[in-house]
């Protein structure tokens, strides 16, 4: 039977789960079907960042236990004393403006303002390597004053939360700049949006990560 | 169609849309704002610093409240989980209470608090 | 109006054509048969045919490990191991049972079944499926290279501080199980984000998610718990790893570290574990059980909600694992509390097969047999845990063999039996024949016997005192004849497993088994034993629970099922599937477009065992291993799921976009996907029209279903 000879088509079978409950306005609608009708790469995204959220509670949790352990005769100072909080706020206020122009970045390709695109990624990506580069620098200086990453408890488990968080603003810049490139080569087209989107999803969970850190392991006092 | 006229239809979609929703979708400016008052909250902690003896025992709900507030402001909006399908806010709310809940509950046998 | 639209080729002004050059220094595979298919497939059912394999493979290697303690446990003062290989023994077994058989087994059944039940063609991201079953295959590898490379973990499959650190394990045994863990841990999540995606994504038009087979919602359930609870073990995998690689303190006790922080770590992982070990297996035979009841399913949203209940609650017993650590008590009571409340929802379910088999028209083929057997020795199982949820009888069970006859009898009991009943099940589906059923009921009967023998002297030997890993007891404390008979068990378990091989060799030969063999009820079986490449040549469209069921069955005037004259299979079927009213589909399939196989996945993975020998080496292997797996990525973000070389005559048709999701993807093609709706509609429209009864129900797909809800 061929398309020709079909009868009219069935009326939408859409049962009660089919209908997606909330219709996104996004600016890219799924590439192709879904039934909840929100595309599959940013669900991927959504979930992904929801396991995270796992991963970064239970380091926080092993710091924070491990920075209330009373230790008599703990080796080397304890890292609340080292902290530089007016150096610290510094780098997190610089993170938390990275994710504007995150966000001014994605507004940019979804108008396919392509330059203001490219400027507000690479914004991105440097204020991101600004923010490492502080808690390079912040990391160096606590070693130069005695504390190591294996000098006592605290500094295991401060050192292992902060540069797991680290690692994850660094994968955020090569992504960053991966996408800048893409969009230096013509191959960052408007359609491709919501990949900038996705990146930026993950670009701003890393930040609400730090905005935790640097308020339960820098300023809530022990 | 060229990649010129490609992207000149995607804007087009991007304004209609806009246009249609009105606020749905945060404008540029929403996003400055944002970020100022996240700076300021910031501001603000950073402050608590310089007057913990001062504050006392409001020192902890007073931080914590600001770190949920900016938290908030940047899921909701910056992450467009206030606009988008109701299955993200879903998906990432369960991570983050599972988390929430099983490490204060691992903590507290730890007698923590 | 869709952004992405289809973009012909540039059209050069010479009038020729334009030459494609693919990017990258390799071509893209192509081939469909052949070992070198396997290597790059990306197709759902040959992933889940290699999970399968591979994970009977390691059943074997589990089960030797298993009878070379019950060797050495067959008398009092065993001679056949030393205490050390002992401890190696019983910490491989373990780690092997549950994350390299049972996840791995059940890994293959989702992989092979969900988009099958729900009318999919393949999961959300095909590449990224194959990278997770060779993450798999290469963290199974690894872990067993242990024994070449300086002994085998030897402290449990549970691993506890501070006996872990490098103080007390200085050798490289606890390296390999860390690490391989954590190889197999990225397969497992990354598949859980895939597997959670295609369910609720990709059902076919009409397939809300109350009437997705049982099996799938077990699995998406266990999906849900596997992409949370990974992150856990992963925190106390890196702390662990940490303090051995790189002396950091988190379970050096000297330091002031507490090594409960592992044990927490460890078993709010390890609870939420056990349920993923088991839902699925509870899901395959809550659709095992009612084809062979003739009958469905009894309370299916009781299984439903049941099963999302234990999802739940799974997260709040974990300290039942810890009762006698030294908790305190109004933590052990809370935990205990909690740990009988989890018993609820799994009593429900109990109570639905009961019901499903009640009055039923029941068929004991081995499927059946294995799928009852759950049901029974689960239940034993159940009850045993239960009275460990009484944290005053768990302080004398714990670390006996009591704990040791719990688990196996819902782990084997219980996950095992249910994944055999899969398997006889569903081996008709995938490979076109069914296995030999005289030759499964002595599988079934010897293995069913062998376990028992084996495991229920365990709870006596358990309450009598004997402790659980200890190398050897003494005689004269009354455990010789126990252990004597669960050894004797143990190798009338093994017999039992020489038998099922021999089926799968023998059955071979059997005759063509036909699409649906047992008169099944859900979509798997309205498609070709094995299934075509691209699962159904028609989408299906779905109006009930068990629609297949309602495509073969209608009701008569005292609502007794009655088979219709005539009904249409999804695919092309073989004349054995002819019979008793089967019809080829209505519909010419067309050209559909599957996603292209790729190498990719595979070249990542091989780069993660080698970062992992370079941790404990040589950094020079970690750089290869790095540069294998970055570049992977890249390489991965940068090909297009579809190739678009592949294949002459295809138009482009359904695909799915495959852009990896875990936030390493660099250069994701996000919008390629735009081509297939013209496709899709055609696809769909000529479908359906034929007024021959007992179409009304069937294959009329939805002309608009697959594109209209786009946003226009």
């Amino acid at each position: 039977m061929s398309v020709s000879e079909q009868a009219a088509p069935v009326a939408a079978t859409a049962g009660p789960g089919t209908h997606p409950d909330h219709v996104p306005h996004d600016a890219t609608a799924p590439a192709h079907h879904t039934n909840t009708g929100l595309s599959n790469e940013k669900l991927g995204m959504w979930l992904f960042l929801g396991s995270e959220c796992l991963l970064f509670g239970g380091l926080i949790s092993a710091f924070l236990l491990y920075r209330t352990k009373d230790v008599e005769g703990m080796a080397g100072p304890a890292v609340a004393d080292l902290y530089d909080i007016p150096f610290t706020s510094v780098s997190s206020f610089v993170l938390l403006m990275s994710s504007l122009t995150m966000v001014l970045a994605l507004s940019a390709i979804q108008r396919a303002d392509h330059r203001r695109a490219r400027t507000w990624l690479l914004t991105t990506a440097m204020l991101g390597a600004s923010f490492v580069a502080g808690q390079v620098y912040e990391f160096t200086a606590f070693v130069r004053e005695g504390l190591g990453y294996t000098t006592n408890l605290q500094s295991s488990a401060f050192y292992t939360l902060t540069g797991f968080h680290g690692v994850h603003v660094t994968i955020g810049i090569l992504m960053l700049v991966s996408l800048f490139v893409m969009s230096l080569r013509g191959r960052l087209g408007a359609e491709k949006a919501e990949t900038v989107e996705i990146i930026g999803l993950y670009w701003h969970f890393v930040d609400i990560v730090w905005i935790i850190i640097f308020t339960l392991i820098y300023l809530v006092p022990a | 169609m060229s990649d010129d006229t490609m992207a000149e239809a995607a804007a087009e979609e991007y304004q209609a849309q806009t246009e249609h929703e009105g606020h749905d979708h945060p404008s540029e400016r929403s996003y400055v704002v944002i970020a100022i008052v996240l700076a300021l909250l910031t501001a603000l902690e950073v402050a608590t610093f310089y007057v913990e003896e001062q504050l006392g025992g409001l020192l902890v709900p007073s931080l914590m409240v600001m770190m949920v507030v900016k938290f908030f402001l940047v899921v909701a909006w910056f992450m467009h989980l206030r606009f988008d399908g109701r299955l993200f806010t879903r998906v990432f709310v369960s991570g983050l209470v599972l988390a929430v809940g099983v490490y204060a509950v691992a903590l507290t046998t730890f007698r923590f608090w | 109006m869709a952004l992405t639209e289809e973009r012909p080729p540039l059209e050069l002004t010479s009038g020729e054509e334009p030459e494609r050059k693919p990017l990258g220094a390799f071509t893209r595979p192509s081939s469909n048969t052949g070992w070198r298919s396997w290597i790059t497939t990306v197709d759902h059912k040959k992933i889940g045919i290699l999970y399968g394999a591979t994970a009977m493979v390691f059943f074997a290697l589990g089960g030797l490990e298993a009878l070379l303690i019950r060797a050495q446990l067959a008398q009092p003062d065993g001679q056949v191991l030393s205490p050390d290989v002992y401890n190696q023994m019983f910490t491989m077994h373990g780690t092997t049972m549950v994350f390299l058989v049972i996840m791995p087994m059940l890994a293959a059944f989702a992989n092979y079944l969900i988009p099958l039940m729900i009318g999919a063609r393949d999961v959300a991201y095909p590449r990224l499926n194959a990278f997770s079953y060779w993450v798999f295959l290469f963290g199974g590898l690894f872990l067993y290279s242990s024994f070449f490379l300086g002994g085998a973990p030897d402290n449990g499959w549970f691993n506890y501080a501070p006996n872990s650190g490098v103080a007390y394990s200085p050798g490289h045994g606890i390296d390999f199980w860390v690490l391989g863990l954590q190889i197999t841990g990225i397969a497992s999540l990354v598949g859980a984000v895939n597997l959670i995606v295609t369910c609720l994504n990709m059902r076919a038009p009409g397939m809300t998610l109350m009437r997705m087979p049982v099996f799938v919602w077990m699995a998406l359930v266990a999906q849900f718990l596997l992409l949370f609870a990974i992150p856990v073990i992963t925190v106390a995998l890196f702390l662990l790893m940490f303090d051995r690689l790189y002396g950091a303190n988190f379970f050096v006790v000297e330091a002031g570290a507490d090594p409960l922080l592992w044990q927490h770590l460890f078993w709010i992982f390890g609870h939420p574990e056990v349920y993923i070990l088991v839902l699925p297996a509870f899901g395959i035979i809550s659709d095992v059980i009612p084809t062979f009841a003739r009958k469905p399913l009894f309370g299916y949203p009781f299984m439903v909600f049941s099963g999302i209940a234990i999802g739940f609650m799974g997260w709040g017993v974990w300290a039942h694992h810890m009762f006698v650590s030294g908790l305190g008590p109004v933590s052990v009571a809370a935990f205990s509390l909690s740990t009988m409340f989890i018993a609820v929802p799994t009593g429900v379910k109990i109570f639905n097969w009961i019901g499903t088999l009640w009055k039923g028209k029941l068929q004991f083929t081995v499927a059946m047999l294995f799928a009852v057997g759950l049901v029974s020795q689960f239940t034993i199982g159940g009850l045993s845990g239960v009275m460990h949820s009484v944290a005053p009888h768990d302080t004398q069970q714990t670390d006996t063999y009591f704990i040791v006859a719990h688990f196996h009898y819902v782990l084997f009991g219980g996950s095992m039996f249910g994944i055999f009943a899969g398997i006889y099940y569903w081996w008709p589906k995938v490979f076109g024949r069914r296995l030999s059923e005289s030759v499964g009921k002595v599988h079934f009967w010897a293995m069913f016997a062998g376990f028992n023998l084996t495991f229920a002297p365990m709870h006596i030997a358990g309450l009598q005192g004997q402790p659980r890993r200890t190398a050897t007891y003494a005689e004269g404390m009354g455990w010789d004849l126990m252990n004597l008979l669960s050894t004797i068990g143990s190798f009338l378990i093994a017999a039992s497993f020489l038998v099922w091989v021999y089926n799968v060799v023998r059955s071979r030969h059997n005759p063509p088994a036909g699409a649906d063999p047992w008169d099944g009820r859900t979509l798997e079986w309205a498609t070709s034993s094995p299934p075509p490449a691209h699962n159904f040549d028609v989408e299906p469209t779905v109006e009930h629970l068990d629609e297949w069921w309602h495509q073969k069955y209608e009701e008569d005037e005292r609502g007794r099922p009655r088979r219709r004259e005539h009904y249409h299979y999804l695919s092309e079927v073989d004349e054995v599937s002819l019979a008793d009213g089967g019809r080829q589909p209505q519909v010419d399939a067309g050209s559909i477009h599957l996603p292209s196989p790729s190498y990719w996945p595979i070249i990542i993975a091989v780069g993660l065992p080698l970062i992992s020998y370079g941790l404990l080496y040589t950094y020079w292997l970690c750089a290869i291993g790095g540069l294998l797996v970055v570049g992977g990525v890249v390489g991965l973000g940068l090909e297009p799921s579809v190739d678009p070389e592949a294949g002459h005559g295809d138009s482009h048709g359904d695909h799915h976009d495959d852009d990896p999701d875990t936030g390493d993807d660099t250069a994701a093609e996000a919008g390629a996907g735009g081509e297939d709706e013209d496709e899709a509609e055609a696809e769909f429209a000529g479908v359906g029209a034929a007024g021959e009864p007992g179409d009304a129900a069937g294959t009329g797909a939805d002309a608009t279903g697959a594109s209209g809800k786009e946003g226009s």
